[in-house]
């Protein structure tokens, strides 16, 4: 978006960002225990649904927020890749869970020690497993940030990762 | 392998080759990651080879960095639909080699927490089996009803999913003063839910042709291949570790085992069911057998100040305004104060925490969790190796713990059920459809955390 | 059959295989040397008497670094150790890891009929290759030895697909072992960290 932004243009894009929030297609890459919360949290008793995301699509090609829901081991990491590399833009990942997003406390020889590493992460939900309340506010945070890049025009950038996570 | 050569008009000129299908680590059941790479001819099943470890997370390796009781948390995650049974197993099998006896009431909170493991472990399991077959409805009442049994473990423990319940010696506090009442309540609407899915499933047409005689499997070949727990019930065969080798108090406790007869997924799946019934009728047999709740101990005499409280002005010097009060704890150690510790804990300080009154009241409590707690001591079991186990929802749980006297263990091998189970697989899979791949995966209930480690 | 007649099951039948047994904590355990490993399975899955039909686990300790961390005695400075509560039998403490070998690969059997267990200890140092593989004894071995290579590098004879299961091809090493530092990665993609 060049130009500058007119009246109609940031009508528009506040409304697809509105629209596009409130219509969220997920790829849910649940592996371990997170999974249990996902399903909670997908389920009637905390449904996700109401938010609009109440509909996993089980491919890559047609989702926009790939969840990762769970360990990602270093076994599993190239496979992770390829699903995130096969979704089009635009396109979000929540980690979900605090292995995904520093490792939790599987700190050894085979686990990815924050999925971070290896993708460009924009919501962060730690929990080991959160709490379905705490799923739903970490995607109610990535509907802000869908409905700013919209409005905005621009990605925020990714934070940078501390240099000293060695303990 | 040619087509057949009956095709209308034609010879057989037709040539065709086994298809190599991947059905990769990230597939739409919420079962978990494994790979399977099928050769297909058509739809049938050639071969199966099935390829895990996607999980891998290191338990045996942190648990030899850790303290015993630090491996608590990790046990969890085991079976992480049933995380209390891997509790128990875990803390028996580390109290029998260091031969504590817990006291009788702990035994039977025990009994009552892994049943209730047990049902929503089921319930997960029916519920996602039917939900690949297409009944989305039974999967979301089987979660309501998993939910309300969420609601009372975390009554109890404080969590919902990641417990970290059982302690080496006792479990961390004892059950809420007003359990067995909302119980009661959590299983009546368990067993409405159990009853609509029996009336949504058992006798539908869809549901029936996919089950039955899909995923057969004999009873010699179960035991030829490891297989425990309903997976083995299901085939004909009794065995269920809490009958032929109980523990805690299983053998004061009427129930029946569900065993099935033909070894298909329909026999697995009524197996389940009869089971979830079969453990709220433990639990209730054990409400009524358990003996009396906390034994009052002589109450101190002196004004309650609350711990954290005694602790700031103890710090402060002001030793006057804490002298002629008892400590007394907040809510989220509630069942864990001095009243209930007798009945929840073992009374051998060396290896158990003091109620925490006597940890912030006095000078021994304090010596006490200190010597439990710091770094580098801890709780040590004499040098041995034990092996115990326990029925979790799979099959036969066991832990194999070895310890050189430190305060780390040497080596605690887990033995998960499903890790037997899954090398059946292939024999499972192969000779069946692709569309039959769905049910027979769906009742091996694999749960990553447990097969992986 | 309770755990002594159990033993003398097995010993009286090799007595030149059978090194040493006990039962600490109820657990009949006998030890073997390994080249009567595939002898003593058969006649332990035949012998009516015994019928161990189903192989509940096998798995490896690495008795490398046993006994060299902190004090052995429960609490140091009182020097007390831990007796076993009142309510179990006195029995002799344990005799100690089995000698013969760096690793112990631990068998546990179990009877569905009779209702009895047994463990089976095959003491094996590093790089042997003539240990047995039971898997055509019972299926269920194929997995539990290619884990008991993935994890500790003890390699059976006549196994057929001995090859990495847990881990992925291309890791170097065996991570159970002693010797592999707790975290010590080797990323296929993304950083050491």
């Amino acid at each position: 978006m060049s130009k500058e932004p007119s009246f109609f243009t940031t009508r528009l894009g506040d409304a697809i960002g509105w629209a596009r929030k409130f219509s969220i297609f997920q790829y849910p890459f649940v592996t371990a225990c997170c999974g249990m919360e996902y399903m909670a949290t997908a389920c009637s008793h905390y449904d996700v649904d109401r938010f609009g995301a109440g509909f996993p699509r089980f491919s890559p090609r047609q989702a926009d927020v790939l969840f990762v829901v769970g360990t990602i081991s270093h076994k599993m990491a190239p496979v992770l890749t390829q699903i995130h590399d096969q979704m089009a833009e635009p396109k979000w990942v929540v980690a979900f869970g605090v292995c995904t997003c520093t490792g939790g406390f599987y700190d050894n020889y085979a686990t990815v020690m924050g999925i971070d590493t290896i993708m460009p992460v924009d919501v962060y939900i730690p929990g080991c497993p959160p709490r379905p309340e705490f799923v739903l506010d970490g995607l109610m945070k990535l509907q802000d940030k869908i409905q700013d890049e919209h409005s905005s025009g621009k990605r925020p950038a990714p934070e940078a990762r501390p240099d000293s996570l060695e303990v | 392998m040619d087509a057949t050569t009956t095709q209308a008009g034609g010879s057989a000129n037709l040539e065709t080759r086994d298809m190599m299908l991947n059905i990769g680590p990230a597939h739409p059941a919420m079962h978990g990651i494994i790979r399977v790479v099928a050769k297909l001819d058509g739809e049938q099943i050639e071969a199966a080879d099935v390829d895990i470890g996607y999980l891998h997370r290191g338990f045996e390796k942190m648990s030899e960095n850790v303290d015993f009781n630090g491996v608590m948390p990790y046990t969890d995650r085991l079976n992480y639909v049933s995380p209390l049974i891997n509790n128990v197993g875990y803390c028996m099998a580390v109290e029998k080699l260091i031969g504590l006896q817990v006291p009788e009431r702990c035994h039977y909170i025990r009994v009552i927490v892994s049943e209730i493991s047990r049902i929503t472990d089921h319930l997960t399991c029916v519920g996602a089996a039917a939900m690949e077959l297409g009944a989305f409805t039974v999967f979301l009442y089987m979660i309501k009803a998993r939910e309300y049994l969420w609601e009372l473990v975390e009554k109890v423990t404080g969590a919902r999913l990641t417990v970290s319940y059982c302690r080496i010696g006792g479990v961390k506090a004892d059950l809420p003063d007003e359990f067995a009442g909302p119980c009661a309540e959590a299983f009546k609407e368990t067993r409405k839910v159990i009853a609509e899915a029996h009336s949504l499933l058992t006798r539908n047409r869809i549901f029936v042709d996919r089950m039955e005689g899909t995923g057969v499997i004999s009873q010699e070949d179960a035991i030829a291949y490891g297989i425990t727990g309903p997976f083995l019930r299901s085939t004909g065969s009794e065995y269920d570790v809490r009958k032929d080798c109980p523990y805690a108090v299983y053998d004061q406790i009427d129930f029946d085992v569900a065993v099935g007869s033909k070894g298909d997924n329909m026999d697995r799946y009524l197996v389940r069911m009869e089971e979830m019934e079969q453990s709220m009728r433990i639990v209730e047999a054990a409400f009524e057998q358990m003996p009396g709740g906390p034994v009052l101990v002589n109450p101190e005499t002196g004004r309650p100040i609350s711990a954290s409280e005694m602790v700031d002005l103890a710090k402060l010097g002001d030793i006057d305004a804490v002298a002629g009060g008892c400590a007394v704890t907040g809510p989220t150690l509630d069942g864990a104060g001095r009243d209930e510790h007798s009945s929840i804990a073992t009374d051998e300080k060396r290896a158990f925490l003091p109620p925490k009154e006597d940890t912030y009241g006095n000078i021994e409590g304090l010596m006490r969790q200190f010597k439990l707690v710091m770094h580098g001591h801890g709780v040590r079991p004499p040098v041995g190796e034990a092996y115990f186990p326990v029925e979790g929802a799979n099959g036969e749980l066991g832990f194999y713990v070895v310890s050189d006297g430190a305060g780390y263990a040497y080596r605690v091998r887990v033995r998960g059920p499903c890790f037997a189970i899954m090398t059946a697989l292939s024999k499972l899979l192969v000779g069946g459809s692709l569309a039959d791949m769905t049910p027979t995966f769906g009742s091996v209930n694999m749960i990553g955390g447990e097969l992986d480690r | 059959m309770n755990t002594t007649d159990l033993i003398d099951a097995v010993k009286t039948r090799f007595p030149d295989a059978v090194t040493a047994s006990h039962d600490f904590r109820g657990d009949a355990t006998v030890i073997l040397q390994r080249h009567a490993v595939l002898e003593v399975a058969q006649f332990l899955k035949d012998e009516p008497v015994l019928a161990m039909n189903l192989l509940v686990d096998l798995s490896v300790v690495d008795y490398s670094t046993f006994g060299e961390q902190a004090s052995r005695a429960f609490f140091a400075s009182s020097g007390v150790p831990l007796k076993p509560s009142p309510l179990i039998e006195d029995e002799a403490p344990w005799p100690g890891p089995p000698e013969g070998g760096r690793f112990a690969v631990v068998y546990h059997f179990y009877s569905t009929g009779h209702k009895h267990r047994l463990r089976l200890v095959v003491p094996v140092e590093e790089g042997v290759d003539d240990l047995d593989s039971v898997t055509t004894l019972w299926p269920v071995a194929d997995w539990l030895e290619r884990e008991a290579w993935d994890m500790f590098g003890v390699s059976f004879r006549g196994h057929p697909n001995l090859k990495r299961i847990l881990m992925y091809e291309g890791f170097e090493g065996h991570p159970l072992r002693k010797d592999y530092p707790v975290n010590k990665r080797q990323p296929l993609i993304g950083p050491l960290n």
